[in-house]
Order: C-alpha cells, then structure tokens, then sequence
C-alpha cells in the first residue's frame, strides 16, 4: 500500500461545506460537517435523500471536492490536488461498489476486476492471477470468470463489482446502497461478504437508507439538511 | 487490454463502425487512384517523348521573324558546338494519289538530318534535288512508297527515303513530316529566303549545354533580344512539373471525400463518447487517469483508420485500374513504384484522417469529469 500515513484518522472531514449552485438560488448540500473515521471502521451514512449523504460519498471517494473545509483521506489533503493527483488518490485507497454494479460490459467478469490494475501498471499475469484470486475472494465461482455482465445475474454481478473494488487492495471499500439492486438474500450475502472483508481489515463505508444494513456497522452516522444529527456507536 | 479494449468497442456498434469505415476507404481509393492516374499520365508522356536529347533550340527574338544568316554565322563562333543546324519549317497539305493530308515541311541540309532522325528505307536526298524525305507516320497515312511522287503546294517531289519512327519531340515533329532541301524550301514558299525559321544546336558535351546557352545568349542578345534559346531539358522537366501539379490537384479534389470521412469519424467517435459517458466514469472511478481515456479512445480511431486506409489501399488497385483503363485505355504503369507511392501516401493519409477525427472525441472524454460521467444516465 502506499503508506502515506498509517497513523490517525484514515478519513478526516473538518468542517466540510460544498455548496451547488442551481441557477440563482444556492444549495448548501454539506453545511460544516465534521466526520473522521478509524482504520478498520465499518460505517454506515444514513440519512433521506437530499440531506447530503451522496455528497459525503463524493468527496470521501475524491470525485468531488468541497467548497469549504478539507477533506483528509490517508492523510492527504485533497484540496490541493489536481484532476490526475484526486485519480492516483482514488486508485491508490478507494474500491467502489455500485448500487448499479456499473461493470463494463463489453468485458468479462475477470477483465473487469482486472481493470482498475490496468491503470495502475500491474503487468498482465499478475493482473489475471490476482483477478481470480479477487473473484475467490468475492465468492463468485470461477466458471463465471469469462462471462460477459449481461450474462450474469445481479448478486453475480455485484460480487464482481466487488472483486473488482478489492483490486489494488484498497484499505477504503466505499459502497454506495450496494443491496439496492438485490433481492433480501442475494443482499444478505453481499453484506455478510462485507462484513468479512472488514475483518480482515478494510474499512467499509456504506451510504444506504436500509436500516437493516446499520445493524452491520460498528458506527452510524445520520444526516440530515447537510449536516451529521447523530452518530452513533 | 486497451487494445483489446478498443477492438471490442468498435465491434459493439459493427454498422456503424464499418459505414465510418467506408468513407475513409472511399477517401483512400479516391486520393490513390488519382494519384495513380496522374502518375500515369506522366509516365506515358515522358515514354512518348522518348530521347528528347539535349539540345538547345533557337527562336527568333520578340518582334523578329527569322534566324537569319549573320545570325548563324555569329552562333557558329560559340564553342563547344558539335553540330548548328538551320531549318526552315512550315505546314502544307501533302497529297498523293487520292491521299491527302497536312504535313510539316522542314527545309533541311541533305548532311544534316542524319543528325537528327535515323533513315529506316531508302537513302537521303542530295543538295538542290527535288527529292525529298519523308517520316513513317506521313507515309503510312498517304500510302506512297519510296519513288512515288507526292504533291505539296503544287510541286511534285518524289519520295527517295522512309524516316524510323521517331515520336513526338521539341526540335522536329519527323513522323509526319516532309524534309526537302533549303533551295526547294525557299523555292515553293515564298518570302522565307530572308532568315530560318530556328535553328538546332547539337552541344559536343551534354554537361557544358548551360555554358553553350549563356554563350549563345551573351553573343547575339548583347544589344536586342534577338533570339530565344531553349534547352530542351529544361522542357522536360517543366513537363514533369506541370503532370506534378496535375496529379496534385486531382489528389486534392480527392482528398475532400477524406475530408468528409474526418468528420464522419468525429461524428461517430463523438456519438460513442457520449453514449459510454457513464463507463467513462465508472473507469475514471476506478482509477483511469485522463491519459489512460485518452489513449483508449484514440487508439479505437487509429484501429478504424488503420484498418480502412489498409482496405482501401488494397482495393486502389482496383481503383487505378479502372480509372486508368478508363481514361487512358491503358493500365501498364499501375504497378509503376511510382504508382505504388501513391497508394501509400493515400494509407497515410487515411489513418492520418482517423486519428485527426478521434482526436477531438478521445479529449472530451479524457475531460470529463468521474463525478458528472457517473451521474450520466
């Protein structure tokens, strides 16, 4: 990992505002929210649409950058980075999961978790040995490796989707209503693969307006109008 | 993988990759073809040309009609002159039997036009004779053999001597021509015993013919431009000029089908950008950088182009064949290597064109941003 700082926070958020303008009128999506997360956390971002929380995952997952306050993740200050810095940034201690699962779909099941190692230059083997090892990891079984998305069913696909969040070992799996798409059980089992995944050390932040969800998490955090009304233990 | 990548994108809308491929195969076929054709055209002229030889040619000045006498005499003293031979020239129509057709008639010293053309049958006529000489082409058309007796402006010369074929050249026009002697010229035209009509010059050393020409034109032009010299080199190679131009040109109104399949590219490219803005943001998320999106999305026009221009190419010779059978009714310098450059020019000019029209498409995506590309539906 890149180890640009393996002590504190390994998300920090001080006083963070981002403001949208819509025409005229000014929306204050994040209104001065004060956030940090541990290494190992599994949080949960409640909260009804509208009261920021996809904001809040936009700038932890550096796509977007606040309009006041900073924004810490590992340690680095995003504020001072530019559109190829926030992407290294990403690479390097972010994994996305989608509600969507947004595969690509013109690649395999392997081929997509073998992506993200593409652009951060692993050569082609290791990035295939590694993209089984991931799809184990994800529990998806190998036979589906060289199935196209549209061949696959939505649990199939959001544990690829998953796989491929794990390339680059991330130490931050960032999920944005992941059981969204799913039906109860195939939602179960993904959150129960999560979980897992905690264990072994990765923070799990899921954005997520399900209840049943929270009771994953060791911390909730709840928002409302853009700003946190309650986080609890 | 991204050229995995690129392939796999171009085969997921396949009628609209393979029309944006055809305009660029049109636009190479068109620029090859015409390239060839020009080429062709060139080729055969020079080919027809044959030996044009070095030789200066010298005119009468502006304002002046005739080389005359002194003139000669003056040029003589030049060095490095192997053969001055002055001639008179004019045009008449030549008959004999039932046969009649126009000719050039040149007044020429029985020694000298051995120097110029090769006899095939027969012999030269004599100084002061009223034989005369005459070129294939002539002799084919009236039908007259050698001692047939042919007609021009009402005097009767009789045919000892049949020229070798010649083709076409700047210094005389021997296949359909009449050659008689200098007393015979002056004799049946009128009024052309004042000077010559120009005169050839022969040099002794072909690499010295620019010194000769600048002798020539410091002796005689000193005061008046009396005369006009004209190398005939010089001649060929303003001929090869202006078939460049030619070829230029017609490559250029070509070159606008290219034009057209640019745009088609960038149309294309464009509408697959903005269909794939929300896989652009899902790699953008996952870690690609703008370099990484640009060179996918360039590297998909470059595999278009590529593949076109190299169609294209192939089928150009189909293109040269039939444009060059089509115009000139002839195709034997399509595989001239000369020929061959223009199919390779008109490949590069293809892939340039993909590439050029997927240049403005692959940075719109590279520009995006993840956060609005994934917002996208």
């Amino acid at each position: 990992m890149n180890g640009a700082c393996m002590q504190g926070p390994i998300v920090q958020l001080t006083d963070v505002k981002k403001i949208y303008h819509l025409g005229a009128s000014q929306i204050h999506a994040l209104n001065g929210v004060d956030l940090s997360i541990e290494r190992g956390d599994f949080v949960t971002i409640m909260g009804s649409s509208g009261s920021g929380k996809s904001t809040m995952l936009n700038l932890i997952g550096c796509l977007d950058q606040p309009t006041e306050g900073t924004v810490k993740i590992n340690g680095t200050d995003l504020s001072l980075l530019n559109d190829d810095q926030l992407t290294e940034i990403r690479r390097n201690n972010i994994g996305f999961i989608f509600q969507q699962f947004n595969l690509i779909p013109t690649l395999t099941a392997v081929e997509n978790v073998e992506m993200p190692m593409i652009f951060s230059g692993i050569p082609e083997q290791e990035r295939r040995r590694r993209a089984m090892e991931f799809l184990r990891r994800a529990n998806l079984d190998a036979e589906f490796a060289e199935h196209k998305p549209n061949e696959l069913s939505g649990g199939q696909q959001q544990r690829v989707a998953i796989a491929r969040a794990l390339a680059n070992s991330p130490p931050i799996l960032l999920a944005d209503e992941p059981t969204g798409n799913l039906d109860t059980k195939t939602g179960k089992s993904v959150m129960d693969l999560l979980s897992e995944l905690n264990l072994h050390g990765t923070t799990v932040i899921v954005v997520t307006h399900d209840p049943k969800i929270a009771a994953y998490a060791n911390t909730n955090i709840v928002l409302r109008d853009g700003e946190i009304v309650e986080a609890s233990e | 993988m991204y050229a995995e990548l690129a392939k796999r994108n171009l085969k997921r809308h396949m009628a609209r990759t393979v029309l944006a491929a055809v305009g660029i195969i049109i636009g190479v076929i068109a620029i090859s073809s015409m390239g060839i054709l020009g080429n062709s055209l060139k080729l055969s002229v020079s080919d027809s040309l044959g030996d044009v030889g070095n030789e200066l040619l010298v005119y009468p000045g502006f304002g002046e009609e005739t080389i005359t006498e002194k003139q000669v005499e003056k040029m003589q003293k030049v060095a490095g002159i192997e053969n001055l031979i002055p001639i008179y020239s004019s045009a008449s129509k030549a008959e004999y039997k039932n046969e009649e057709t126009y000719a050039n008639v040149y007044g020429i010293e029985s020694d000298d036009l051995p120097g110029l053309a090769e006899i095939e049958a027969g012999r030269m006529y004599k100084r002061g004779s009223s034989d005369c000489v005459i070129g294939s082409q002539l002799a084919e058309d009236l039908e007259v053999n050698i001692g047939g007796k042919i007609t021009i402006e009402d005097t009767k010369f009789r045919v000892i001597g049949i020229l070798r074929e010649r083709g076409m050249g700047f210094d005389i026009s021997a296949d359909s021509a009449v050659f008689i002697d200098h007393q015979m010229f002056t004799r049946i035209y009128e009024d052309t015993d004042e000077g010559y009509s120009y005169a050839i010059i022969q040099v002794e050393n072909i690499n010295e013919i620019d010194t000769v020409k600048e002798d020539l034109e410091e002796r005689l032009n000193k005061k008046d431009e009396e005369v006009f010299v004209l190398a005939t080199n010089t001649i060929l190679s303003s001929i090869d000029e202006i078939s460049r131009y030619i070829s230029l040109f017609l490559m250029g109104i070509s070159s606008i089908s290219l034009l057209v399949a640019g745009v088609s590219i960038l149309n294309v490219m464009l509408m697959s950008t903005m269909e794939r803005t929300r896989e652009i943001g899902i790699m953008k998320a996952v870690g690609a950088s703008r370099k990484d999106v640009l060179k996918m999305f360039l590297l998909e026009a470059l595999f278009l182009g590529t593949a076109a221009s190299l169609i294209g190419g192939i089928l150009s010779f189909g293109g040269g064949f039939l444009i060059t059978v089509l115009i000139m009714k002839q195709a034997s310098y399509l595989f001239a290597p000369s020929s061959m450059a223009y199919i390779i020019l008109g490949i590069v000019f293809g892939i340039m064109t993909g590439v050029a029209g997927g240049v403005y498409p692959a940075w719109k995506a590279a520009q995006m941003r993840p956060l609005d590309a994934l917002r996208h539906e």
